[in-house]
């Protein structure tokens, strides 16, 4: 579904990513972990067409989107969910989601807000308070579901349980694994790299912009470069 | 007696004001999304004053109706406005959209003077009669206050444009896309919004207004020039800043505040101070409150 080939990406003179190379199939959840600075949101943001790559390929359904708008990804099915939530906080929770519909026909606007409505049944009760009244947990469910108001074919989410406490963070990853099961692609960005690796069907381990491991979630979860490195313990 | 002449003067306040909060909406919404302070919308408003006095002047030669000559002229006078305040954030603006904020604000102040010399290469320097669209009819209210048509004419207007203006920015794709934009232009984009498009919507809406405000103040003032929108420019921009920069509201009640300080102090016998006491009120309102009346305290992001 993803295929990222040798791609270079600068932030003026730092160079953020070298070589790298991901592919995420259709069906899966890829996740990527690594420290701070190691370019996971970097890599999205270059993904979603915020950031060009000075050379390599990033090819999406098939067809090569790099250098394309953000818009024009975002109408392929491509989603960007940023770190930080990002909601519109002078708006209402409806309006926040109306947003993420903005290029969808308004004949489906209706299924749409039910379906996230079901998913994030705290949004309902919530929606015409004002985005930036809610918990931080009641906006990442906001940022997650005006995501999906966009039909996304292939999700990508930066650090969804970012300063979550632990409860929500349990919720937060068994909804990203629901979306998934109901036919969403997910590319999920974590800190938290034990969470991450129990819901991912595979992984890549960042570190300064290269891509050190990739494998199976399950291997890379067991094994003992990991555990060190990125799960704390021994 | 004092109560009626205070209450006259807040009548003309009112008109006045009018006419800053209309251009002071254009002021605060370009810099809501690009935060850039807009130094050539005083021009615009000239601009859209002289097509207003083309218009009006053809229109009522035509034999057309004095109440369709006011709203041709209304319309017309908006929407060459709005392509052109589209036309300067095109070239002139949007090529900066990286550069620094200086530099931008320093080509607005070129902008405007480019308005102003081609007005007086076009137009002359002189000033122009405004036609009399309206025939003037006084009206007295409970014994002394007197109200004139035009006044009603203005207040109607601005009260119409806000309302559609309101329609705008809280109920349609667009107004919803404005706002988005202007509180997080990444997120916004990573929506799929077409940010160029919304900026530019909004230079038209602001442009439109400022016409609308040219038009009125030629139907007040009988008298157009290039130079016109120099002092209204500022004045709407010392009424944006009181509102609270950025903020809707705040720009119709810093418009009509002003307005209303301005004709107080005229009508207490310090009229030479009138220009003066506006600019003191920007001193105070930055020294006291830089945020305005419906600012929002700014606060770094961590």
């Amino acid at each position: 579904m993803l295929s990222v080939q040798g791609i270079n990406v600068f932030y003026g003179a730092i160079h953020a990513l070298k070589d790298l190379s991901i592919t995420v199939n259709e069906g899966e959840i890829v996740t990527l972990i690594g420290a701070n600075g190691a370019g996971k949101s970097t890599l999205l943001k270059t993904l979603s067409g915020l950031l060009k790559p000075k050379t390599g390929s990033v090819d999406f359904l098939g067809k090569p989107i790099a250098g394309q708008s953000v818009q024009a990804i975002v109408k392929q099915g491509l989603i960007h969910c940023p770190e930080g939530r990002r909601v519109f906080a002078n708006m209402s929770v409806e309006e926040n989601l109306e947003l993420g519909a903005y290029l969808q026909n308004s004949g489906s606007l209706a299924a749409d807000f039910e379906m996230v409505y079901k998913t994030f049944p705290r949004l309902l009760e919530r929606k015409k308070q004002l985005a930036g009244t809610l918990s931080g947990g009641e906006q990442q469910m906001l940022a997650m579901g005006r995501a999906l108001m966009g039909h996304p074919k292939l999700l990508l989410l930066d650090e969804p349980s970012m300063g979550l406490a632990p409860l929500l963070v349990q919720d937060i990853f068994r909804i990203i694994q629901e979306v998934n099961a109901a036919g969403t692609t997910v590319l999920l960005v974590e800190q938290n790299a034990h969470q991450a690796l129990k819901i991912a069907h595979r992984a890549y381990v960042l570190e300064t912009g290269r891509v050190v491991l990739e494998g199976d979630a399950k291997e890379l979860a067991d094994s003992e470069d990991i555990k060190s490195a990125y799960l704390g313990g021994h | 007696m004092a109560m009626e002449y205070f209450i006259q003067q807040l009548i003309n306040g009112i008109s006045v004001g009018s006419i800053y909060a209309l251009i002071a909406l254009g002021y605060t919404m370009v810099y809501g999304i690009i935060k850039l302070i807009n130094f050539a919308h005083g021009d615009v408003f000239m601009v859209g004053s002289f097509i207003g006095l083309y218009s009006a002047r053809n229109l009522a030669n035509a034999g057309l109706p004095p109440v369709l000559v006011l709203l041709l002229s209304l319309v017309i006078s908006m929407t060459v406005s709005a392509l052109l305040g589209i036309s300067i954030e095109r070239l002139a603006y949007k090529p900066l959209r990286k550069a620094s904020r200086i530099a931008v604000l320093i080509t607005a102040i070129g902008v405007s003077f480019l308005l102003e010399y081609t007005g007086v290469a076009i137009v002359g320097p002189q000033a122009q009669g405004f036609p009399e669209i309206l025939n003037k009819k006084q009206y007295t209210l409970f014994g002394s206050i007197q109200v004139d048509s035009n006044q009603i004419m203005i207040l109607g207007t601005t009260i119409v444009l806000m309302i559609i203006l309101q329609f705008i920015v809280h109920r349609t794709k667009i107004g919803k896309a404005m706002r988005a934009v202007s509180y997080d232009m990444e997120a916004a984009r990573l929506m799929g919004i077409n940010v160029d498009r919304t900026i530019s919507a909004t230079f038209a809406i602001g442009s439109a207004l400022a016409a609308a405000a040219g038009v009125i103040f030629g139907m007040t003032y009988n008298s157009v020039d290039p130079m016109m929108g120099v002092l209204p420019g500022l004045k709407a921009f010392v009424a944006a800043v009181l509102g609270g920069i950025g903020s809707i509201p705040g720009a119709l009640v810093g418009g009509l505040l002003l307005g209303t300080v301005e004709t107080e102090v005229s009508s207490l016998g310090y009229s030479s101070w009138r220009d003066g006491v506006a600019f003191a009120v920007l001193i105070l309102i930055l020294i006291f409150k830089p945020s305005g009346l419906f600012g929002k305290n700014v606060r770094e992001k961590v």
